[in-house]
């Protein structure tokens, strides 16, 4: 394996076994890049030790380039079509297949272990093909993928020996039935991680009550609506080691006995650190899991419709909780209740019940995400969807908590200004970009000017991810923040008015920058064919939309790659 | 990977969902909506009107605000707005129970009253037990001893049919049957009915 590596050793060099045994250590993939840099013996220690690659564009690179560089991996993570598919930004049919990255793996890394993807096309033949030709594999992960169905899953689970993982989530999957879990042979009992909560149809519970009893190391379960409490009550009684805990449906008319056992099987779970699913989850059951709470630190309730009361009493329990995901049905009380209760919380998703609903006076607002501010200092991560919002109300959020290194507004009506103002929400997100120094990645919304963009140019200096929509007055804005942020990575832009000049203006960033989308802005095909021109190494695509006008670039994704224009471009798709 | 179609969106506790069985030919029948929310090809980008922010108006110039015709209100009908994930639309959405009759067990059913034209009483259906429109008819069809026929996309119910199948939506528009994906029609709250016959 090592073939003509031997060489002469250099008065004051390490031997080559010894180097790579040293840099085969470093874990973070930032670290590795940073080595592989310093010269050429330590590119090739870096590229020989390392076991776990990750893509996040799978167009910047092809598999040739990958395989030939590293020659040892085994896990791989693979992420494919820009963001905005998903909300349908993107055709049908756009790319990120996954087939010519398992093809090359089967030839190159028949030692495969791992494949995470994320927003790929996945066939079931791809996963036929997984399942046939990598003797070794152990864990395979697929979020926001699509193309496949159940039968796909089957097959990993027919043929995976060793499989250890198999994480389905929040994917386009076609699901036919819920006879793949009836797959895995009598034999087997590697599993430890089983998500198919993404699933809805109906599995055979005697089968998975099995996996679950013969499968001694099980960590994470997490099953879908079609188990129901008392089934899960089983499942539990086999797992009380369970770390990851994801519910099926959280009702059912239950018997005293069937109750209490329930309450049993919960407090036997003293190490559940993650708890999720719980849908149609009422008031009357949520007790059962109190007992379970204790040491929970991940509760997700953005399937469960919860109420603000029912939410409380559930938070009481929670004291050691860091993050949280919920609906905003719990409303303001509910998020007061956060602030109460949680004060250990550093991450809040707060999504909306019913986002297309026109009448809806509920939901969440500033003074909810205030309560939760002055309560959890320690908060970092906020995902918020609102119907009203106020740039006093933020200022006074990241004043309370200036750690955030993720904040992401989502006022729902687009462009609407402070509601006790009528003024822009520029102040808003200057006060976030001034705040919080450690900001690393900003989705803004809400009307705003071109003085959002100029604080985040002038402030947000470690910035790296920046989502924008209905937002800005002119070319000005983008190229504030294209000339202003040294560590963007990613800008993802829609409905606003930039126009060529913004996108010009970035000529000398994007190649310091895995990607950038414009949709519904104004930029004209010219003015892509001459960044395409101009920056040879970035790929310029235009996605042509039915009905739009020739001249006009209506959706715009550019990206650096060393694998040139990609060859598996749809005839919608248009490289320049 | 679609946006979800919505149809008869009803907000809290006296909302409707009626179902109507009329004779074809009649205006409420024949009259047809298609608020389609985010459909991909029709640049549907209906942006708030009095936005203050002058710089929105290059926005406006290229906005075909294509529901126009429709009652809906276009404020959030966007393509991909708010950005919440398909999955997670699909599967919030659908974990709706709120039904607020008396007779509903544990809010396993969408029970929705059926008058016809003409009938002495009302009947009371449970949706959740068909899994389809003809499933659907023709449970109607053998209650009230009428024929309905099959639905055709384009000319409704008027195939030798003597009725048709409709249902009052949120705003108060009486809806055909058959035009919204049986799927999408699981998404409705079930409440009071009140459908009746014919012209």
């Amino acid at each position: 394996m090592k073939e003509a590596k031997r060489k002469k050793e250099a008065a004051g060099t390490f031997p080559d076994e010894v180097l790579e045994r040293v840099v085969g250590m470093i874990k973070s993939h930032k670290d590795r890049s940073a080595a592989s840099l310093v010269c050429k013996d330590w590119f090739n220690a870096e590229r020989w030790s390392r076991a776990r690659v990750f893509i996040g564009n799978c167009y910047s690179v092809s598999p040739e380039i990958v395989t030939r560089r590293f020659p040892n991996i085994r896990s791989v993570t693979l992420k494919g079509k820009p963001r905005f598919s998903d909300f349908n930004l993107v055709p049908p049919n756009w790319g990120a297949d996954v087939h010519a990255w398992l093809a090359a793996f089967a030839d190159k890394y028949p030692f495969l272990e791992e494949l995470r993807l994320k927003r790929m096309t996945v066939s079931d033949e791809s996963l036929e093909f997984l399942a046939s030709y990598f003797p070794n594999f152990r864990a395979i992960s697929l979020l926001s993928c699509d193309g496949f169905s159940t039968d796909g899953i089957a097959a990993i689970a027919t043929h995976c020996k060793n499989l250890v993982e198999l994480d389905i989530q929040e994917n386009d999957v076609e699901d036919r039935s819920g006879s793949w879990l009836s797959c895995f042979p009598e034999n087997f009992t590697s599993l430890e991680i089983l998500n198919f909560a993404n699933l809805n149809s109906e599995v055979n519970f005697d089968c998975l009550e099995r996996l679950v009893s013969r499968c001694k190391s099980f960590k994470v379960l997490k099953v879908n609506k079609s188990i129901n409490l008392e089934q899960l009550q089983k499942l539990i009684s086999h797992a009380p080691q369970l770390v990851e805990l994801g519910s099926g449906t959280f009702t059912q008319e239950l018997t005293a006995n069937q109750h209490s056992e329930l309450e049993n099987a919960f407090s036997n779970c003293k190490n559940l650190h993650t708890l999720s699913g719980l849908w149609e989850a009422k008031a009357l059951y949520l007790p059962v899991l109190y007992p379970a709470c204790t040491n929970l630190t991940f509760l997700n309730l953005s399937y469960a419709a919860l109420g603000s009361g029912e939410f409380a009493s559930l938070l009481v329990h929670c004291p050691r909780l860091r993050r949280l995901w919920v609906l905003d049905t719990v409303e303001d009380k509910g998020l007061e209740a956060v602030g109460s209760h949680c004060p250990l919380l550093e991450e809040l998703r707060v999504f909306p019940y019913d986002p297309f609903d026109q009448e809806i006076i509920h939901g969440v607002t500033e003074s909810g995400f205030l309560a939760v501010s002055y309560g959890c200092r320690r908060l970092h991560y906020v995902l918020f969807f609102c119907r009203q919002m106020t740039n006093a109300a933020v200022a006074t959020i990241v004043k309370n908590c200036p750690d955030f290194t993720h904040f992401r507004l989502c006022i729902m009506d687009p462009g609407q200004p402070d509601y006790l103002t009528n003024e822009p929400m520029d102040e808003a997100f200057g006060a976030v970009v001034k705040t919080c120094t450690q900001l690393q990645r900003l989705a803004v919304s809400g009307l705003l000017t071109d003085l959002t963009f100029e604080y985040i140019g002038k402030y947000a200096k470690n910035l790296e991810t920046l989502s924008v929509a209905f937002a800005g007055s002119s070319d000005w804005g983008m190229q504030c923040v294209l000339n202003g942020c040294p560590k963007l990575r990613k800008l993802e832009i829609r409905d606003c008015p930039f126009g060529n000049v913004a996108l010009l203006s970035g000529l000398e960033k994007y190649e310091s920058m895995r990607s950038l989308w414009m949709s519904a802005c104004n930029v004209t095909m010219n003015g892509c064919r001459l960044l395409a021109r101009e920056m040879p190494r970035l790929n310029v695509e235009v996605i042509k939309e039915e009905g739009s006008e020739d001249s006009q670039a209506n959706k715009v994704y550019v990206y650096r790659s060393v694998a040139g224009p990609r060859r598996d471009a749809p005839p919608f798709v248009l490289t320049l | 990977m679609e946006m979800v179609t919505r149809i008869g969106k009803f907000d809290h506790d006296d909302d409707h969902l009626n179902l109507r069985l009329g004779l074809p030919g009649t205006s409420e029948a024949r009259e047809k909506q298609a608020p389609s929310l985010g459909s991909r090809t029709s640049n549907k980008r209906a942006l708030p009107e009095d936005a203050e922010d002058p710089g929105s108006n290059s926005k406006c110039s290229r906005t075909e605000s294509a529901n126009a015709d429709s009652a809906l209100p276009t404020k959030t009908q966007v393509v991909g707005w708010p950005p919440i994930r398909s999955y997670r639309k699909n599967n919030t959405q659908s974990t709706v129970m709120k039904t607020p009759q008396s007779d509903v067990a544990g809010g396993n059913n969408n029970y929705v009253k059926v008058s016809v034209d003409g009938a002495p009483y009302l009947r009371k259906i449970d949706l959740r037990v068909y899994k389809n429109y003809p499933e659907l008819l023709k449970a109607l069809e053998s209650m009230f001893n009428l024929t309905i026929g099959n639905y055709s996309e384009r000319e409704g119910y008027n195939n030798g049919s003597d009725y048709a199948p409709t249902y009052e939506d949120k705003d108060g528009d009486w809806m055909l049957v058959g035009d919204v994906p049986w799927e999408r029609l699981r998404i409705m709250k079930g409440s009071e009915a009140r459908g009746l016959g014919c012209a």
